[in-house]
C-alpha cells in the first residue's frame, strides 16, 4: 500500500510539471511588458531594460521556464505580484484557508444531504419522491452559481436580514456561501448516488443479504452503499475540485478573502502572475484530491486494495 | 425471475425511432421547444425585439417592469428584454462555437489515441490528463486571461477548457469499436486508416457526442456566463448575459430585475438543453446512463 | 400423504410481473406439496418460473414490478404470505434458506467471508460477534475451506469455492427447507459433481429437505425422492422420481427425456422439442403446450387441462397422453421411453 502511495505521488511529478508548463506558457505569451506593468508608465528605457535583465525576462523561453520550475522547486517561490510585489505564494497561502473552509462546509453539507437523498430516490424508483428529486436535481445543476448567489443575498439578507451578505468570520457569513455553492454538488451527488444504488440493488448479493433476513436498512445501507460507493467517491472527488475552481465566481460575490477573489482582483488589474499562480496551485490542489480519492477506494473495494500490493 | 432484458439499442438507430423515444420524454420535449424558441429569437432578433438594444435613453433609465418595458431598462435607460432577446445570439454562438471547438480537438485526438493505441495514445492521453488536472472552468479563465477578454477569445478559451473531456469520451468509444469486426473487414479490404475512422468509426460514436455536446453547450454557456461576470468575457455594450447579470449587481438592492431577468434567461437556458441532454441520453444510449 | 403434516403446501399459487411489454404471467396457478425431510426436484426451462416460486415462497419477490396475484403458500401449517416483513426476516434464512444461481455473483464483493456467514448466524442465533465469527470458521470447514482463509474475500475464490462459501451461509443456521436454485450451473463439470457430493453429505447432517431447482434430470435423479416438472408457470407432471423417470406421462416430459442424448441407444438425432417457451406475456389458450405438443388435439387449444392423480402420487395435466400411459401401463406394466 505504501509503495502504491509513493508510486502514485511520484506520478503526479510530470503532471504537475506539465501544469506548468501550460500556466507558465499562458503566462509568457500574454500580451503587454511585465516590464512596463510593474514600473508604470513613466518609466525609462533604461529601468526597463534593467528590470527585464533583472528579472531573466531576456532570457529564452526554456531557460525561463526552467528558473520557474527550479525556483517553484526549491524555494516555493512561483513568482512576485506585479502590483504588490509580494510573494505569489505567500498571497495565497494566506487566502486558501478560507477558500478551503468554505469547499469543505460545501462538500459536506452536499454529501450529507445528497447520498441520503440519492438512496432514497433509489429504492423509491419512479415514485412521486424521485421524479421532483431527479428534476430538483437538473434544476440544481442548470443554476448560475453567481446568479443563485446574488438572489440568495438579495433574499436573505437584504429582504430578511437573515444572513450577512459579506464577510467571512462567523458561522452565520458561511451560511449563505455554502447555499449557493453547494446546490451544484448536491445535485450532482444524488444522481449520481440515484444512478450508482440502482445498479448495485440489482445485483445477486444484495438477494442474498435479504435472503439471510437482513434489515431493509441494513441491506441498504451496508450491502448496497458500500458497494455503490466508488463512482460516487469519484464525483466527490470531482466536486471538491470544481468547488476549489468556482470558488472564483463566489469569493468575489460575497466578498470572501479566498484564492478565488485574489484571482479575480488580480484579472482586473491585469495582475497575470497571481492569476496563473492561483491556476497552479488549484490545479496541484486537485491533483492531491484525486489521490485521496485513488486512496479511498482501495479502503473501500478489496478488488482494487489487491491490484496495489 | 424471466430476465427479459431489451436488446441494446444502437445508436444507427432511424432518426424517426429515435425521435418517437424522445417525443415521449416531456421533460427533454419542454427542452427542445426551449431551444428551438431560443434559436429563433437569436435569429430574429433584430426584427422581435421592441428596441434597439444599444438604444439609450438617461431619462427612462431604472424603468421597472411595465407594458411599454416588460422586463424595465438598465441604468442607461437601455430596453432589458430587447438585451436579453439580442443575448440569446451571443449566449448560443459562444456555446456551439465552444463546443465545436472541443469536438473537433477532442475528436482528433480521442480518435486519433484510440485508433493506433500504444505511444501514440499515451502521449496523447498524457497530455490530456494534464489539461483534465486543472478544473475546466480555471482553465478557461487561464486561457481567457492570457487571450484577453472578448468573444472569440472567450469561445477559444472555453473550447479549449473542455477539449480533454471530448478527447476522453471519444477515445473510449473507438477503442471499443476498434476490435469489431466490421473494422476488422474494413482493414481486410485494404481501407485507408482516415477512411476507416471517418467512415467507419465516427459515426458509431455518434450518440455520446451528441449527448456530450448537448451538454456541453449547456456548460460552455455557464462558463461564459461566469466568465463575463468576472470580466473576462465579452465587454459592455455587447448584451451578454452574464455581462448584464453582473452590471446589475451595482443596483440590486432597488433594482433587482436587472438581476433576475438575465439569470433567468440563463438559468432556462442551461434547464432546457440539460432536460433535452438526458432525454437524448436515455434514447440515444442507455449504457451511458446515470 | 394426509397422515403426515406437510412441510410445504403451495396452493393455486399466482405471481405476476408488471412489465412495460405487458403483464408476465411468471407462475400460474402453481400447486405444490413438500413433506419433511422429503427432496424434490424442481425441473423445466429457463423462465418456467421456478426461479420466481422460489423467491415467492422466500418471500422476495421484487415489488414493483412482480405481484403474488394469488394463493396460498403453508409453512408448517401457516400461510407465508400473511406473515408480516419482520416475521418474514426470522424466517427467511433461519428457517427456509436459499442458495442462488451464480457463486460469482451471490457473495458481497467489499466483505470478508467469515464475516458475511457470521451475518447469518448473528441474524438467526442470540450468539455474540465473536462467537458468530467462529461459527463461520467451522461452517467454511464444514464445506471444506480451510480457515486461513476465513479473511480472504470473496474475488480471491474460485467459482467453486464461492458456491462453498453460499452453502455455508445457507446452511449456517440449520434451516428445515433449503432451496436450492441451479446451485452448479455455473460451474465446471468436474466442480458440479464435489459440489453436488458435498450438498448431498451436508443434507444428511443436518437433515434438511430440499428443493432442488434445475433444468438437469441427471442430477434430480440423484439427489431427489420426488419430482416436478414445471411447464410456462405451471407445473405439470409430478411424480416420485422412480415413477417419472420410469413411467413419464406428461408429452413435454417425454419431451425432455428424449432431448437427453443416450450413448447406449444409438440415434441418428435427438429428439428436441419444437418451438421454444411461449411469450410469458401472452400465453397460448388452454394448455400452454399445445402449440409444442406432437399429440395435440383440437380441446388442447381450448381447455386447460387439470392435474389428474393417474397412480397413487402421480399426477399429470394432460388427459390425451393419459390415456395412452394407462393404455401402456395396463400392457406392459411401464411406458417405454
Amino acid at each position: 500500500m505504501l509503495k502504491y502511495i509513493v508510486k502514485r505521488i511520484f506520478s503526479l511529478i510530470p503532471v504537475l510539471l506539465g501544469v506548468a508548463f501550460i500556466v507558465f506558457t499562458l503566462l509568457y505569451l500574454t500580451p503587454g511588458d511585465p516590464a512596463r506593468i510593474v514600473l508604470g508608465e513613466q518609466a525609462t528605457e533604461e529601468a526597463l531594460a534593467e528590470f527585464r535583465e533583472k528579472e531573466g525576462l531576456n532570457d529564452p523561453f526554456l531557460v525561463q521556464f526552467g528558473n520557474y520550475v527550479w525556483k517553484a522547486v526549491t524555494k516555493g517561490d512561483i513568482g512576485r505580484s506585479y502590483m504588490t510585489r509580494r510573494s505569489v505564494a505567500n498571497e495565497i497561502m494566506s487566502a486558501f484557508p478560507s477558500t478551503l473552509k468554505l469547499a469543505l462546509s460545501c462538500v459536506i453539507a452536499a454529501v450529507l444531504l445528497g447520498i441520503p437523498i440519492g438512496i432514497l430516490s433509489a429504492i423509491r424508483q419512479n415514485t412521486l419522491f424521485d421524479n421532483i428529486t431527479r428534476f430538483l436535481a437538473i434544476v440544481g445543476l442548470s443554476m448560475p452559481v453567481f446568479w443563485q448567489g446574488v438572489l440568495l443575498i438579495l433574499l436573505f439578507s437584504v429582504k430578511l436580514r437573515w444572513f450577512p451578505a459579506s464577510g467571512f468570520d462567523t458561522w452565520a457569513t458561511l451560511v449563505l456561501p455554502t447555499l449557493t455553492l453547494a446546490c451544484n454538488p448536491l445535485a450532482v451527488i444524488t444522481r449520481m448516488t440515484r444512478s450508482s444504488m440502482l445498479e448495485v440493488v440489482r445485483q445477486d448479493y444484495i438477494r442474498t443479504a435479504r435472503a439471510k433476513g437482513q434489515t431493509e436498512q441494513i441491506v441498504i445501507w451496508r450491502h448496497a452503499l458500500g458497494n455503490a460507493l466508488i463512482p460516487i467517491v469519484t464525483v466527490i472527488g470531482l466536486q471538491f475540485g470544481s468547488l476549489l475552481a468556482g470558488a472564483v465566481l463566489t469569493e468575489s460575490i460575497f466578498s470572501i478573502p479566498g484564492v478565488g477573489r485574489l484571482m479575480v482582483d488580480a484579472i482586473k488589474m491585469r495582475d497575470y502572475p497571481v492569476v496563473q499562480g492561483g491556476v497552479l496551485f488549484i490545479a496541484v490542489a486537485f491533483s492531491f484530491v484525486n489521490l485521496m480519492v485513488d486512496l479511498l477506494y482501495a479502503w473501500i473495494d478489496p478488488r482494487i486494495r489487491a491490484q496495489y500490493r | 425471475m424471466s430476465g427479459n432484458t431489451a436488446p441494446r439499442m444502437k445508436s444507427e438507430a432511424g432518426l424517426l425511432d429515435i425521435w418517437r423515444r424522445l417525443r415521449k420524454n416531456p421533460l427533454a420535449m419542454f427542452g427542445l421547444f426551449i431551444v428551438v424558441l431560443l434559436i429563433f429569437f437569436a435569429i430574429t432578433a433584430d426584427v422581435i425585439a421592441p428596441y434597439k438594444y444599444y438604444e439609450q435613453n438617461l431619462i427612462n433609465s431604472f424603468q421597472s417592469p411595465s407594458k411599454e418595458h416588460l422586463f424595465g431598462t438598465d441604468e442607461f435607460g437601455r430596453d432589458i428584454l430587447s438585451r436579453i432577446i439580442h443575448g440569446s445570439r451571443i449566449s448560443l454562438q459562444v456555446g456551439l462555437i465552444a463546443v465545436g471547438i472541443s469536438v473537433i480537438f477532442g475528436g482528433f485526438f480521442g480518435a486519433v489515441a484510440g485508433y493506433y493505441g500504444g505511444r501514440i495514445d499515451n502521449l496523447i492521453m498524457r497530455g490530456m490528463d494534464i489539461l483534465l488536472s486543472i478544473p475546466s472552468i480555471l482553465l478557461a479563465i487561464a486561457i481567457a486571461a492570457s487571450l484577453g477578454p472578448g468573444l472569440y477569445n472567450m469561445m477559444v478559451a472555453v473550447g479549449i477548457s473542455t477539449t480533454p473531456q471530448y478527447a476522453r469520451i471519444i477515445r473510449g468509444s473507438v477503442l471499443s469499436l476498434r476490435g469489431q469486426e466490421f473494422v476488422e473487414a474494413a482493414k481486410a479490404v485494404g481501407s485507408s486508416d482516415t477512411r476507416i475512422i471517418m467512415k467507419h468509426i465516427l459515426p458509431n460514436c455518434l450518440a455520446p457526442i451528441i449527448v456530450q455536446s448537448t451538454l456541453g453547450v449547456a456548460s460552455a454557456i455557464l462558463t461564459a456566463a461566469g466568465l463575463s461576470f468576472i470580466g473576462l468575457g465579452i465587454q459592455p455594450p455587447t448584451p451578454e448575459w452574464g455581462a448584464m447579470l453582473s452590471g446589475g449587481r451595482e443596483y440590486i438592492r432597488d433594482y433587482a430585475y436587472m438581476t433576475v431577468f438575465p439569470g433567468l434567461a440563463i438559468m432556462i437556458t442551461i434547464l432546457a438543453l440539460n432536460f433535452l441532454g438526458d432525454g437524448l441520453r436515455d434514447v440515444l444510449d442507455p449504457k451511458l446512463k446515470r | 400423504m394426509e397422515n403426515k403434516k406437510l412441510l410445504l403446501d403451495i396452493q393455486d399459487l399466482s405471481i405476476q410481473y408488471d412489465t412495460e411489454g405487458g403483464t408476465v404471467h411468471a407462475v400460474e396457478h402453481l400447486n405444490l406439496t413438500l413433506e419433511h425431510g422429503e427432496n424434490l426436484g424442481f425441473v423445466g426451462e429457463t423462465g418456467a418460473g421456478k426461479t420466481t416460486t422460489a423467491l415467492g415462497i422466500m418471500g422476495l419477490i421484487p415489488n414493483p414490478p412482480g405481484i403474488i396475484a394469488d394463493g396460498k403458500i403453508f409453512f408448517e401449517g401457516e400461510d407465508l404470505l400473511k406473515k408480516s416483513e419482520r416475521q418474514m426476516r426470522d424466517i427467511r434464512g433461519g428457517k427456509i434458506a436459499m442458495i442462488f444461481q451464480d457463486p460469482m455473483t451471490s457473495l458481497n464483493p467489499v466483505m470478508t467471508v467469515d464475516k458475511q456467514i457470521a451475518e447469518m448466524v448473528l441474524l438467526h442465533n442470540d450468539v455474540s460477534e465473536q462467537q458468530a465469527l467462529e461459527r463461520a470458521v467451522e461452517m467454511l470447514e464444514m464445506v471444506g475451506i480451510k480457515k486461513e482463509r476465513a479473511h480472504d474475500f470473496p474475488h480471491q475464490f474460485s467459482g467453486g469455492m464461492k458456491q462453498r462459501v453460499v452453502i455455508a451461509i445457507a446452511l449456517a443456521c440449520n434451516p428445515i427447507l433449503l432451496i436450492a436454485d441451479e446451485p452448479t450451473t455455473a460451474l465446471d463439470v468436474t466442480i458440479q459433481a464435489q459440489v453436488l457430493e458435498l450438498m448431498h453429505e451436508l443434507r444428511r447432517k443436518i437433515n434438511t429437505s430440499l428443493i432442488m431447482i434445475t433444468h438437469d434430470l441427471g442430477i434430480v435423479a440423484e439427489m431427489c425422492d420426488k419430482v416436478a416438472i414445471m411447464y410456462a408457470g405451471r407445473v405439470v407432471e409430478y411424480a416420485s422420481t422412480e415413477a417419472l423417470y420410469n413411467r413419464p406421462a406428461h408429452p413435454y416430459t417425454e419431451g425432455l427425456f428424449n432431448s437427453i442424448p443416450d450413448i447406449d441407444r444409438d440415434e441418428e438425432e435427438l429428439k428436441v422439442i419444437q418451438g421454444l417457451l411461449p411469450d410469458p406475456t401472452n400465453l397460448p389458450s388452454g394448455c400452454s403446450f399445445h402449440p409444442r405438443c406432437p399429440y395435440a388435439i383440437d380441446s388442447c387449444s381450448s381447455d386447460m387441462p387439470p392435474m389428474v392423480e393417474i397412480e397413487a402420487g402421480h399426477f399429470v395435466a394432460c388427459p390425451v397422453r393419459f390415456e395412452h400411459w394407462k393404455n401402456a401401463a395396463d400392457g406392459n406394466g411401464g411406458v417405454k421411453r
